[in-house]
């Protein structure tokens, strides 16, 4: 097996010296123990949300049943440790994507969505005024496109749009013209359909040049890419906790602290004044001047524990491994089921990100998900939040497997199992 | 695998691999209606004749999963021929045949009629017990045991009484 692996290893995947001890770490997981349908449970919809490691379910059951207060509130002990552990949370979340100044360029939020909804509105009521360009690609989630498009109908704003190759990858041969008088690019770090890892530190040095801003949806790529938002060269960077193994409610938006400093309130309301008057108000300083209301505090230390987590395996470890697994995927489904099954992305790669949408004979993907689901496995039928690009596709729905380190390559076999029954029952 | 059984059941597959009535009519004069299930995308047309307060003749277009395919071809050959009346009555049966699932689960054990938001279509309780009229449509009942499902089937259903509506409304 391991040699099979190696020759498809790509060279500029680095190779970390201990790999992934999948069997021990995935009793980290209590989900995992679960039977459906008198099966193991085989989760493939980590793209979707991620399973918890019990680290991370224990810290919020410790943080509520030893600290909880409000924050940035008391004077009690009790008061000044939730504050502290929520902040130190913004921190942890900051330093795991590489942020210069996490104090103040975290922004915590409900999740990925909010996030990109926040950039939207704050950045965008204060830049774009009609007749502005924001550039936007055909691949991504509905969260990074439906603002964009808001603001088109409400302030005349013209979308431009990177289009999706044959092999699906962006078509950046036009870049320079895409880029002229754009002053955003909406830029997925990763496709949630396609798993196509997109070369973002040469977009955002393009746009950079162009003098436009650069607004990553990181939902998928920050979970299971090493992500150095440095090094990518990106303004924004938008994630949810849940994906990466985080509870749900919570989600983040790494901005340049330059930039930051600039942008009005989302939300109005406590927490993100300095001071209100009956006919005005001053806003507070970043990040807090975006994180109006009691915050998702436990779900902060949860983010916290599970970035912690994921450091404690190595992102670039993850990373090999779920890269490996890709390629074993790939190899045995082509093996395995032939002609009969279409993945749609790029071909196995270093641009290859874990994510197999697959088109299996006519089946309808509904139908191939409700047969895996009588194998235990879980996939995701549908559109995945990306019309644009399923009509592009040429496709309504597909069923998407996406891996995470808690999968291997007996997950990968009971998937091609419930296809080959999908087949005969359909056939 | 009697889970499966009860949801893909031989006449199910037989219309999603032959399906009844498939097409669209020249309209006008047909009334043409679009539906589609924002959780998977799927997209259905209906086009149909209606004259003299009958449904003349049916035909449904589109893509999707073999439960909305399926469904759409049992309900175009339910359809086909019978009243606007009839076709009331069997939109209406369908659709508490699709809203049976949510009455098992109340806990008092009432007829749970009303409970969802096509509620106003269960009306009386009677109509739950016609499914056995209802000849091959009854191969659907499987589905309220996949409630992610019940969308699939009661699209087609969705847009023939919209195609009925305006039908009605523009003569």
């Amino acid at each position: 097996m391991t040699t099979e692996l190696a020759a498809g290893r790509d060279p500029s995947v680095p190779t970390p010296t201990r790999r992934l001890d999948v069997e021990t770490l995935r009793k980290d997981f209590p989900l995992l123990g679960r039977t459906v349908h008198g099966r193991p449970i085989v989760y493939l919809d980590s793209s979707a949300s991620a399973l918890q490691p019990r680290q991370v379910l224990a810290a919020m059951d410790q943080y509520y049943e030893t600290t909880h207060a409000n924050v940035h509130r008391g004077v009690y002990v009790t008061a000044e440790e939730a504050t502290a552990r929520y902040e130190s949370a913004r921190v942890a979340v900051g330093r795991f994507i590489g942020a210069p100044d996490p104090e103040r360029e975290i922004v915590f939020t409900k999740n990925a969505t909010e996030a990109l909804n926040l950039v939207a509105r704050s950045w965008g009521a204060a830049n774009l005024a009609a007749g502005d360009v924001v550039v936007v690609t055909e691949m991504e989630h509905h969260s990074n496109l439906v603002p964009w498009l808001m603001l088109a109908a409400e302030r005349g704003i013209e979308l431009r749009y990177l289009e999706v190759d044959a092999e699906g990858r962006l078509d950046l041969s036009d870049l320079d013209r895409v880029l002229d008088r754009a002053k955003a690019v909406a830029v997925s770090a990763m496709s949630n359909v396609l798993g196509t890892i997109n070369p973002l530190a040469a977009i955002s040095k393009a746009a950079h040049e162009a003098g436009a801003v650069v607004i990553a949806d990181g939902a998928q790529a920050v979970p299971h890419l090493p992500v150095d938002v440095s090094e990518l060269g990106v303004d924004f960077i938008a994630f949810s906790a849940h994906k990466l193994m985080g509870p749900t409610g919570i989600g983040a938006m790494w901005g340049r602290s330059s930039i930051l400093e600039t942008m009005p309130p989302f939300l109005g309301g406590g927490g993100m004044i300095l001071d209100v008057r009956l006919d005005r108000f001053l806003p507070a300083e970043t990040p807090h001047r975006f994180e109006a209301g009691t915050p998702p505090i436990a779900e902060a230390v949860g983010f916290a524990a599970a970035v912690e987590y994921l450091n404690g395996i190595g992102m670039d470890r993850i990373r090999q491994h779920e890269h490996e697994l890709t390629s074993y995927a790939l190899r045995a489904i082509e093996e395995r089921l032939g002609d009969d099954c279409r993945v749609f992305g790029p071909p196995f790669g270093p641009d290859r990100g874990g994510v197999l949408s697959l088109a299996y004979r006519d089946v309808h993907a509904h139908d191939l998900a409700q047969v895996l689901d009588q194998f235990g496995v879980c996939v995701r039928p549908g559109h995945h939040c990306a019309k644009p690009l399923m009509r592009r596709l040429g496709v309504t729905a597909t069923a998407r497997a996406s891996l995470a380190l808690y999968n291997d390559e007996h997950d990968v076999d009971t998937l091609i199992e419930g296809l080959i029954e999908a087949g005969r029952l359909f056939g | 695998m009697t889970n499966l059984e009860d949801l893909y059941r031989e006449i199910i597959l037989d219309h999603y691999r032959s399906p009844r009535n498939r097409g669209e009519l020249d309209s006008p004069p047909a009334h043409r209606v679009e539906g589609f299930n924002p959780l998977c995308g799927d997209e259905v047309v209906v086009t149909l004749l209606v004259d003299d307060g009958q449904v003349k003749d049916i035909k449904f277009a589109g893509s999707g999963c073999s439960i909305s395919q399926s469904s759409a071809s049992l309900m175009s050959s339910a359809v086909k021929g019978k009243s606007v009346d009839e076709a009331r009555q069997l939109i209406r049966t369908f659709k508490s045949m699709m809203s049976i699932h949510e009455a098992s689960l109340d806990p008092d054990g009432s007829d749970g009629a009303g409970s969802d938001g096509d509620g106003a279509d269960a009306g009386a309780g009677g109509d739950l017990l016609d499914v056995r009229k209802i000849g091959e449509l009854a191969a659907l009942q499987g589905v309220v045991k996949f409630p992610v499902r019940i969308k699939c089937a009661t699209l087609s259903w969705n847009a023939l009484a919209q195609g009925l509506d305006e039908a009605a409304a523009g003569s």
